[in-house]
């Protein structure tokens, strides 16, 4: 119940999907101040001071020895021992994180562990590099956050405009897919991908979801049937042609095909709610146009055209 | 009624999309056929299904559906939710099946 325990800690949406991206390192603070175990909490009062830090990693050698924190300091205050050295006063079981381990990591430690921070390490020279603190995830995320939004805008305006600023007496984009090879579970990539093309360049959104779930359905009939192919959208000012391309067995028999609930897919296809027959006959309902050009042992070509202006 | 008003009634767990609860919803489809819902979900529904897979986003996402409910208490796998997260899905987990949240939607006045 790991995603449980993460949703509760951000419940910001995008944030979310950052946290499994972003690793420790692009969070952390690589500036670190440190102090070693000969030193006395006095020059721990100093230093937290001066920085505005609660909290110092000790460090011997080049390699952590343990760690100081404010609260360490008010008890040698509180038992006038602020002549102690460091090494004796600070807490040697440190958790620590390694730089390439992705946030979420870091989140769920900070859940488990009451503590401000962290030192990071990295995995092969065992240095301290970094420091992180709940603030420094948060800056992160905000910041990646941000310019995630601004790009998004800034592709939209410029795509949509397409059409307006090139002149020609006929002009057509193509966008091609290829799904060779694509595994089940990345099926459907493809015309997740061109469904964001679409509306980018201005489509109507229900012209749009129409050209998808065509294009959804064959698809799923090229990774099901013929380990991948080829999802080619030509897309004009008046209408999206797309041609689903396959090297595969071939259809022995289109008319049977295209009937409602008629299926040839294996038990563990349909068993993950594929296989129900449907895929051809909605790829026909969504579309104004369609034709399907197969050669059994050759491959098939299942193309469709949706018009965009009526 | 809206989506934040179902996550309520129901007892949801919100797994994704948690930022699109105030989504209208305009009724439902049950199913597990991914085709049928293609084909019969309507823009706006809230799709109930015991798939877990990361096809349903896929499906959900082309139909542009309000959100996903989850029966029988499944976990969604990781990629399910990391596309959920990108293509702005929401994801709701129920403990009951199909039939119990058919019926308490229907209870509510969704048809």
């Amino acid at each position: 119940m790991k995603n449980h325990e993460i949703s509760e800690v951000i419940k910001v949406g995008k944030a979310q999907v950052l946290v499994y991206e972003l690793k420790v390192e692009a969070a952390m603070t690589t500036d670190v101040i440190t102090i070693n175990p000969q030193d006395t909490i006095e020059q721990v009062r100093e230093i937290l001071k001066e920085h505005k830090i609660s909290g110092l990693p000790v460090v011997e050698g080049d390699q952590l020895a343990g760690i100081i924190s404010i609260e360490d300091l008010i008890e040698s205050l509180l038992e006038g021992k602020m002549k102690e050295r460091v090494g004796e006063k600070m807490m040697r079981d440190v958790v620590t994180l390694h730089s390439d381990e992705p946030l979420v990591r870091a989140i769920n430690e900070f859940g488990r562990y009451r503590y401000g921070r962290f030192p990071v390490i990295d995995r092969k020279s065992k240095k301290i590099i970094g420091i992180l603190t709940k603030g420094d995830i948060i800056r992160c995320l905000l910041k990646r956050l941000q310019s995630n939004h601004y790009e998004d805008e800034l592709r939209r305006y410029r795509a949509g405009h397409l059409f307006e600023d090139i002149v020609s007496d006929q002009s057509a984009l193509v966008l091609k897919y290829n799904l060779e090879g694509v595994s089940f579970e990345r099926a459907g990539e493809g015309s997740s991908r061109l469904k964001k093309n679409l509306l980018r360049l201005g489509i109507h959104p229900d012209v749009a979801r129409r050209i998808t779930i065509a294009s959804y359905e064959a698809e799923m009939n090229m990774v099901i049937f013929c380990q991948g192919g080829e999802l080619i959208a030509t897309i004009g000012p008046q209408c999206v042609t797309v041609n689903a391309v396959d090297k595969g067995p071939g259809i022995p028999d289109v008319e049977r095909a295209m009937q409602p609930g008629y299926s040839t897919a294996e038990d563990w296809v349909r068993e993950l709610g594929f296989g129900a027959g449907m895929g051809l006959p909605n790829i026909k309902n969504c579309s104004d146009e369609m034709n399907i050009d197969t050669k059994v042992g050759h491959g098939t070509n299942v193309q469709f055209r949706i018009l965009t202006k009526k | 009624m809206k989506l934040q008003k179902v996550v309520q009634e129901l007892n949801l767990t919100v797994m994704t999309g948690e930022s699109l609860l105030e989504r209208e919803v305009n009724g439902g489809y049950a199913g597990d056929l991914l085709s049928d819902v293609l084909a019969n979900a309507r823009v706006g529904n809230l799709w109930i299904t015991l798939h877990t897979h990361p096809n349903i986003v896929a499906v959900a996402s082309s139909k542009d559906l309000a959100a996903i409910i989850i029966v029988n208490g499944r976990t969604p796998e990781a990629d399910t939710l990391r596309k959920a997260e990108e293509e702005r899905i929401p994801i709701l987990i129920s403990s009951s099946s199909t039939y119990i949240v058919v019926c308490k939607l229907a209870e509510l006045g969704i048809r």
